[in-house]
């Protein structure tokens, strides 16, 4: 029979959670009510006064040709970036994981774009892709008119999916090399052995294995991709040009803290936060069911 | 054996407390010594917060070191947000939680945001009370009337202001035979031809970002005299509605579009790798439009040899010119502090009034000084006469071209910082030919009387002072 360790008394557990629950308190529940509670009202941004307003900043946000625009951008921005961040990870691992020439020399570099701030990343993409003076400029020459994203909104949302899709890579690619690095060398020799060549040892063996990992990490980068894009954001285009880079979480700073709009804001932030719970419900009913788990 | 053990420890505290009675004596010794100093004086200190920053900030800095330094009463402990927006973002948050800078920067489109705060102390009523005469009638009409309220009173003190003007290389004027500035906008239109026929590539540089929505349409719209919003721009009423729909401004942006499509406008922004100042500096551009803030910039960082000057911003033909409007911050003194706090502040705003302050503001600066006294005051001292200084004044007589009119006198809208976005998102798609210049200007009316709209039902039964 299996032994277990029990408290005598129910209340000594309760309080060995209270400090981890207060924190959860102090820096989720209380914050995420207040918005709730702001988004309900018209908050005075000196704090001179509310007024009850029900679902109203639900309803104009909802009504504004602008949000639409906004959630549309952030969704392309998460498929695109995500896709892109995960693809050349996983590729990039697997030829690590490949023992390569130079393989340890990049297992390493390949992780340092994560550990970049947001905003520094942001501004050295910004000179990398500045139509006058970086190395876009070089391209601008040859096909003059071919960069602007000044004023061309693919462009720019061209920028940030690059940035972002920059620093994940490294994050991602950790992952999938221990991953692939988990994997039993024995399952791969005998497939070798038995005539399986890379594409198809990739296939059969090593992407179904990995499985739980690529699971693990598109949650991840789709949430990411909703919040850590702000200082990429903030920096490269300021949501700009034509809103074609107004990201969700771009457009409740804006709103919020540069408008002073705070009841609105918080509306845009509960509605932010509601669509990144469904989309992890989601992923995890739809998707989940075909991560096998060893 | 035990007892020997103890004495000898004894005695080691002993000297040990010697050493540590002689170290506390001498400690106390220095620091009475230190203490003794600032005790007899005890400055009361008082915080500002303010938005400059990089070498703007750097004489703020000196400006309060040479106010804590002409006086022993108060000591202004004075702090850069980085930004506008940033300080009043962060001095709202520091009001809810009852941690308030005494004196803060405040730009001039947040004038009407403060004014329905409820946040602030009267600055007229602060001098009244603390015994300094302030001559209300000695600033500039153009720059008293944007911040004073509709009765004329001044809740808050004009600091750093500017105008905007036009910049020209007068080099590249010359190669296309003209020694004067254009004065109308048909004559820029010509004039940037002719400099593209003559091999400029980029005649004049223009960005549309929301922070040009300050010269191409508040000033346009003051020196045209043409309304930015019903209710004389928003002084009447919370319910003042944009109207910039319907003016000359549209034939305005549909000129500079036409323009740009000729490739006789270049945008330049730093996001594109040179902003429209170093355009113009470098001479890569001839002509920009931006404040007189960038006066000494220009003037440090000009190409060598490069021959240029300022202009009052053109006008269309057969317009009668008004005054532009003012720019830059004032400065407001928030309630709940200390009455002796107030006293210090009163000592503050007083000394940046003085015209020997100005002197000192506008040559370590690109700002105009606010009033006629500090004005006549440098121009006595030959200030405008100096090569690096000269043609700063053209800004004020730009700012005096006409007596402030209803719609003149500035802009009162509530979170007009969302106005100016939404200008620049709208001239944006109008650029990338994504909509025409009328329907664009419409979305912008559209999407900014939403913005008024939510303005007002954030303050009901509220109304401008």
């Amino acid at each position: 029979m299996e032994k277990r360790v029990t408290f005598s008394r129910w209340t000594v557990g309760i309080l060995f959670a209270v400090p981890q629950m207060l924190l959860i308190f102090t820096f989720f529940y209380w914050p995420a009510g207040q918005a709730v509670y702001w988004s309900l009202t018209l908050q005075q941004p000196w704090g001179g006064g509310n007024i009850w307003v029900g679902l109203d900043n639900f309803r104009s946000i909802l009504a504004s040709a602008d949000y639409w625009n906004s959630i549309t951008a952030s969704l392309a921005f998460a498929a695109i970036s995500t896709g892109l961040a995960m693809v050349i990870a996983l590729v990039l691992a697997a030829l690590t994981d490949r023992q390569l020439a130079g393989s340890r020399f990049y297992r390493v570099v390949l992780i340092w774009p994560y550990g970049i701030a947001a905003p520094a990343l942001a501004l050295a993409f910004r000179f990398i892709l500045a139509p006058e003076a970086g190395f876009m400029a070089v391209v601008n020459r040859a096909w003059p008119g071919f960069w602007d994203p000044g004023l061309d909104g693919a462009d720019a949302m061209a920028s940030i999916i690059a940035a972002f899709s920059w620093k994940y890579v490294g994050y991602n690619f950790i992952f999938f090399l221990a991953a692939f690095q988990a994997i039993p060398r024995s399952l791969i020799e005998a497939s070798a052995m038995d005539g399986a060549g890379v594409v198809r040892r990739f296939r059969d063996i090593q992407f179904p294995l990995i499985t739980p990992t690529i699971f693990f990490l598109l949650v991840i980068n789709i949430t990411e991709s909703f919040q850590d894009s702000f200082g990429i954001v903030d920096i490269m285009t300021s949501g700009g040009p034509a809103n074609a880079t107004n990201l969700m979480v771009y457009k409740i700073y804006s709103d919020g803290f540069k408008g002073l709009d705070y009841s609105g804001a918080a509306a845009q932030s509960i509605i932010l936060m509601m669509l990144i719970v469904v989309l992890t419900i989601f992923q995890f009913r739809f998707i989940e069911r075909r991560v096998h788990y060893r | 054996m035990r007892k020997p053990l103890v004495k000898a420890t004894q005695e080691g505290m002993k000297s040990m407390s010697i050493i540590k009675h002689g170290l506390a004596a001498f400690a106390a010794g220095t620091l009475g010594v230190a203490l003794a100093l600032p005790a007899a004086a005890a400055p009361v200190k008082f915080d500002f917060w303010f938005g400059l920053s990089g070498d703007l900030a750097r004489v703020v800095d000196t400006l309060c070191k040479n106010f804590n330094a002409s006086q022993s009463d108060y000591e202004v402990v004075c702090t850069s947000q980085g930004n506008y927006d940033a300080t009043l973002q962060n001095t709202i948050a520091a009001f809810r939680a009852g941690k308030q800078p005494t004196v803060v920067q405040v730009y001039d489109v947040g004038t009407a945001t403060m004014m329905l705060s409820g946040a602030y102390y009267p600055a007229d009523k602060l001098m009244e009370e603390n015994g300094y005469k302030i001559d209300y009638s000695d600033y500039f009409p153009g720059i008293a009337r944007y911040y004073a309220t509709s009765k004329g009173e001044m809740l808050s003190f004009p600091f750093n202001s500017s105008t905007a003007l036009m910049y020209w290389n007068k080099d590249a004027f010359a190669k296309i035979g003209k020694t004067e500035a254009p004065k109308t906008w048909e004559e820029v239109g010509a004039d940037l031809q002719a400099m593209k026929d003559a091999g400029y590539e980029c005649p004049m540089a223009i960005n549309i970002s929301a922070n040009e929505s300050w010269q191409l349409m508040e000033q346009f719209s003051a020196i045209h005299n043409q309304p930015i919003a019903t209710k004389s721009n928003g002084y009447d009423g919370l319910d003042a509605r944009l109207a910039v729909n319907k003016t000359k401004f549209v034939q305005y942006v549909g000129d500079l579009k036409k323009w740009y499509d000729a490739g006789l406008i270049k945008i330049k922004s730093k996001d594109l790798g040179q902003d429209m100042v170093q355009a113009f500096a470098s001479g890569t551009c001839q002509v920009i439009l931006t404040s007189v803030g960038d006066h000494g910039t220009v003037g440090k960082t000009h190409k060598e040899g490069m021959n240029w000057d300022v202009a009052e911003l053109p006008v269309y033909a057969g317009t009668e010119r008004k005054n532009s409007l003012v720019g830059g911050a004032s400065l407001w003194v928030l309630s709940g502090k200390p009455a002796e706090e107030y006293k210090g502040a009163a000592a503050f705003l007083n000394f940046i009034h003085d015209p020997k302050t100005a002197l000192f503001w506008s040559t370590n600066t690109g700002y105009i000084p606010v009033a006629k006294s500090g004005f006549d005051y440098m121009k006595s001292n030959g200030f405008y006469d100096k090569a690096p200084y000269k043609g700063r004044e053209t800004a004020i007589a730009s700012l005096t071209a006409s007596e402030p009119t209803e719609i003149t006198r500035g802009i009162r809208l509530g979170n007009f910082t969302q106005i100016r976005a939404e200008f620049g998102t709208q001239m944006q798609a109008i650029f990338a030919n994504k909509v025409s210049v009328q329907d664009g200007l419409d979305t912008l009316v559209k999407n900014g009387d939403a913005i008024l709209d939510r303005f007002q039902q954030t303050y009901p039964n509220k109304t401008l002072p």
